[in-house]
Order: C-alpha cells, then structure tokens, then sequence
C-alpha cells in the first residue's frame, strides 16, 4: 500500500475581505490552518499595512525617526514614501487625536483622511487612537469621509463597538474588531457587533497584538484557539481574517531601542530592532494573521520574502 | 446534533385536521416556526395512513418544502407512502429520512426503501417480541439490525438507532435503561453508530407544565451519552442544546452563546 499523507478536515473557510477603492487588495479565502497548502487551499497572500502617522510621532525610536523624520510632519509625503517603499496598503493611525497628544477633532483628523484619500490611490486602514470614547466620536465622522473608498476602520471595541460599527456600515467599510486576548471575548465582540446588523463576512479580527517578549505567546496562542475554533469546531462567528498590530508594540519595546553602548551584549541595534520587527510579525503569520501593520521597510522587506518562500 | 422538528404530527388534532382539509396554511406555519427554533430537519408524521398514503405524504413533503429549506423525516407505518415522499422530496437541503424500521420483519422494506433511494433510515431497537426490557435487550436487538441494513447494503453511517423512549409516567426504569442504550450503542461501531429519540415520548401522559422540565433534562443527559439526533419540539429544546454543546466543549463559549 502506498503512503498517504493524511489530512485533517476543515469544516470552514475563512472569508475572503478585499480593502482599496481603485486599487484593491484581497485577504482571506484560505481553508486550512496557516500555510498547510497541502491540506486546504490559500487564494491571497497575507498583506503587509505600512503604518503611517497623522502627525510627528512623539514615540518613534532612533532606528524609525532615520528613515521617516524627514517628512513625518506630513501624512501625504509620508504616504507617497511608502508607496515607493512598494507598500501595497497603508495603515494610517490618527494618534493626535489621543486626549494626552494634541487632542486634535474629528473634523481635523478627517481632513487629514481626505488628504490623504485625494492624494494616493492605495488600500487604506484608517485607525483612531485606541482611546475607547475618542475613537468612538471621530471614526465615524471618518468613516463618512471616507464613503465608497472600502476602507477597514478600526479598533471597535466592546465598550464602543455601537457607534463604530454603525458609521462603518454607512460608510460601507470593513472593520476591525478588538478584544483584549481572549478568545471568548473576541467571539463575544463578534456576536455584539453581527447584532448591530454590521455583515459578519467584513469583521477582521484583532485579538490585541503584542511584541516578542512582552506577552507575544498569548496573542499567538489566542490567534490560534480562534482559527482552530473556524477551521475545525466549524465555529461560524469566529470564522474571519484576523490583524496583528505589529509595529505598535514592537517599537516600545528596549530592544528596539537600546543603543550598543548601553548594552554590547545584545549586538548592534539596527540589526536588533528589525529582527525584533520582523521575527514577531511572521511568527503571528504562523498562528493564522493574514493582516499584518508594520513600521520599517527593511522589516517589511524580511516578511514579505518569508511569505513569498512559504505560499 | 440534528434537530428534527416533531410539530407536525397526526397525534395533534390541529396537524390532523389540517392534513385532513388539506389546509396548507397551518402546516406552512407550523413548518415555520420549527425551521425559525431552529431545527435542521422536519417530521412529517402521517401514521398509519392506509387510506390515501401516498397521496397525503406527497402533500406533505412538497407543502412544507415550500415553505422551508429543510429535509424531511417520512413518518408513516405505510411504506408506499414513504415511497411516495422520497420521489417528491427535493434533496437541495439534504437527503430525507425514513422513520422507521425495527426488527419486525414487516418492517424489512424500509429498508428497501432506505437502500434502494440511498438515505439514511432509522432502525428502531424493537423485535416481534414487544418492547425492550433494559439496554442490553435493545443492543442485542441493535445488533441484528445493524446486520440487516448491511444485507440490505446500508452502511452503518446511513443508520439511525433509536432505543424507544418510553413514558416515564409509566415505564420510569426505562429511561436509565435508554440513557445506556445510547452510550452502549455508540460502542458498536468505530466511528460510533448514530443514535436518536423520539424525545417528547418521555413526557406523554404527564401534566402539560411539566412535559418541558422532562423532556429538556432527559435531553441533556442524552447528549451527555453522545446522542446524535432528536425528534423534539424545537423552541422547547433548543437552549438545553446550546448550553450543553457549551458544556461538553463543542462549541465555544461565549456571553451571548444562547443567541445565536
């Protein structure tokens, strides 16, 4: 008898969600745990978001602030060097609008959204500040900027998902969906959000990201008890693409930013900080992220070839 | 766990006279709500239905087709008119099912049936003796059958045992006994041979208010032994379903589990 690679059966697939207006790009589809091609098919590969700021980031380390510096103070020229850095979507993060930074409006930050939109024609993820009442009053005023562009809004989170949702829907945008690592918790959120009548089939799943050695092994086994839970318990609600939030984390942490001097032992920092970047990124496209945002174009650069060697 | 709805039977006398008039409407409605509760399949319990069988069950099946996308369960002692059902039935939902055969030999063209138009059948554990005693009876009794539907080529998968629910108002050692019948069942094959009850049966002659506390706890334990399909009222059953798929690991938890 001939040997027979034995399969497992997956009683799901996770939905296709495609983001961008002109240009489009697609994630999802896949019918079998990450990368296992033999056992399930994997129509799109994962995409990675250069995560772009709407003003100078005020926690950008040494190793960020060399390549983006120059032009941070504008989010169009910011977006244009990504886009000639091969970005195929960009993440644009509204961090001035956090209550601690400039505490900028909804109409200021909307402005920056419109900017940006009439000047590139490239995917968009557009993302408030992570500040549960402040996001909830200016995405939706972004979301209705943004009309018709299929953008993915994001974060809704348990305690202001309502209102989140509600102006995705309108604006007729994908949308992130955050729980704070807990799988029970993100099926929950899920549940909350299909209740508002926002289509299942447009919820991208962040399970909350975390950096190599700050908590990482519990986003990655929280991302993986999700994907089982859609692939093989044939959990229905669970059954969407999910975003890992790399570069967020990643670049708060002191291995991106001690310098040699201050620790010889740990090696050069350039060569550190990208790692850092690039090991926790394709190691969340283990545990099933087919989204990921990212923040240095030679980290980008690491993952995209590791993707490219494994579909 | 298959859900079948069990609303549409003669034994009601508002089912009856609708099959009687032929009153689409009702059975369209009854159909319905089962299929909104939740069930993954519909009873169509005609009895004994000697005069008119076929007919009736045509009826039937195309009636409630109609209104909902679901399979059918062709309940009828009447094998020309569960014939009559598997020709009409629209398999874009799933295949039917014929309930029931046993080991009464009378019964042995069901399984005919079952072979000849390729669907599942269920295989009650009852022999020309009368009712099963304990389990042990009823596996010997599954025994047989199992060895029948495979003469007749009926693979195990395509084979429903069902251990007679009895009235626990009547027969209250019995249900113990069904609750190992199950368990005992599923050992007779690997992958394990499916099971089903008719639920409601356990709760037949008891006051109407607490027909739902038995049926619902009976139920659980059921699924606890491994139970694969129940012919149950679906709206009556369909948290105790939901909770204990929570329980026993199958689905995943979370706050509002009971609404979806």
């Amino acid at each position: 008898m001939n040997f027979v690679v034995p399969k497992e059966k997956y009683l799901n697939r996770i939905p296709v969600i495609s983001f961008g207006k002109e240009k489009k790009v697609f994630i999802g589809g896949e019918n079998a745990l990450p990368f296992l091609k033999f056992e399930g098919e994997f129509p799109h590969k994962p995409i990675i978001a250069y995560e772009i700021q709407d003003s100078p980031p005020e926690d950008y380390p040494e190793e960020l602030a060399k390549i983006y510096s120059s032009f941070w103070h504008d989010p169009v020229e910011w977006a244009k060097f990504c886009i000639e850095q091969g970005a195929e979507a960009i993440c644009l993060r509204l961090m001035s609008s956090h209550p601690d930074s400039q505490n900028t409006s909804a109409e200021e930050v909307a402005e920056t959204v419109k900017k940006i939109i009439s000047s590139v024609q490239i995917p968009l993820i557009i993302l408030g500040s992570n500040h549960i009442e402040k996001d909830s009053l200016i995405l939706p005023v972004v979301s209705e900027v943004a009309r018709g562009y299929n953008c993915i809004i994001g974060k809704a989170q348990e305690a202001n998902y309502r209102t989140i949702a509600a102006s995705a829907m309108a604006g007729g945008h994908n949308l992130i969906a955050m729980s704070e690592l807990d799988v029970n918790l993100a099926k929950q959120l899920n549940i909350l959000i299909s209740q508002t009548g926002f289509p299942k089939e447009k919820i991208i799943i962040d399970p909350m990201c975390s950096a190599l050695g700050y908590g990482f092994e519990y986003t990655y086994s929280v991302m993986e008890r999700i994907r089982i839970a859609a692939l093989m318990q044939g959990d229905d609600i669970l059954c969407c693409p999910m975003i890992a939030d790399v570069g967020f984390y990643v670049w708060k942490t002191k291995e991106t930013q001690a310098s040699y001097e201050e620790i010889p032992s740990w090696g050069n920092l350039y060569e550190r900080a990208i790692m850092w970047e690039a090991v926790t990124a394709c190691s969340f496209l283990m545990s099933g992220a087919e989204l990921l945002i990212m923040r240095h174009p030679k980290a980008i650069e690491i993952v995209k070839n590791f993707i490219n060697d494994l579909i | 766990m298959l859900v079948i709805g069990e609303r549409l039977s003669i034994m009601s006398k508002r089912v009856r006279e609708a099959m009687q008039k032929r009153q689409k409407e009702t059975i369209r409605q009854i159909a319905i709500e089962q299929y909104k509760a939740g069930a993954h399949m519909i009873e169509a319990n005609i009895g004994p239905a000697e005069d008119n069988g076929e007919e009736l069950m045509e009826w039937m099946v195309t009636t409630i087709q109609e209104a909902v996308p679901l399979p059918i369960s062709l309940d009828t002692t009447n094998p020309l008119a569960v014939e009559a059902g598997l020709k009409v039935h629209n398999n874009e939902w799933g295949k039917p099912l014929i309930n029931s055969t046993s080991l009464d030999p009378e019964r042995f063209v069901m399984f005919e049936l079952a072979a000849k138009y390729n669907v599942p059948i269920i295989a009650l554990t009852v022999g020309k003796g009368g009712l099963p005693r304990n389990a042990e009876e009823r596996v010997e009794i599954a025994v047989q059958l199992i060895e029948k539907a495979t003469e007749y080529g009926i693979l195990p998968d395509d084979l429903y045992l069902d251990p007679l629910v009895l009235q626990i108002a009547t027969s209250q050692e019995q249900a113990k006994e069904v609750l190992k019948a199950v368990r005992l069942f599923r050992e007779l094959n690997d992958p394990p041979m499916k099971t089903i009850v008719g639920l409601s049966n356990l709760s037949n002659g008891c006051p109407k208010e607490i027909r739902p506390i038995l049926n619902k706890h009976f139920l659980a334990l059921l699924m606890y032994e491994g139970l694969s399909a129940a012919i149950v009222n679906p709206a009556e059953v369909m948290e105790t379903i939901k909770t204990i798929k929570v329980i026993m690991g199958n689905t995943l938890y979370a706050h509002s589990y009971l609404e979806i």
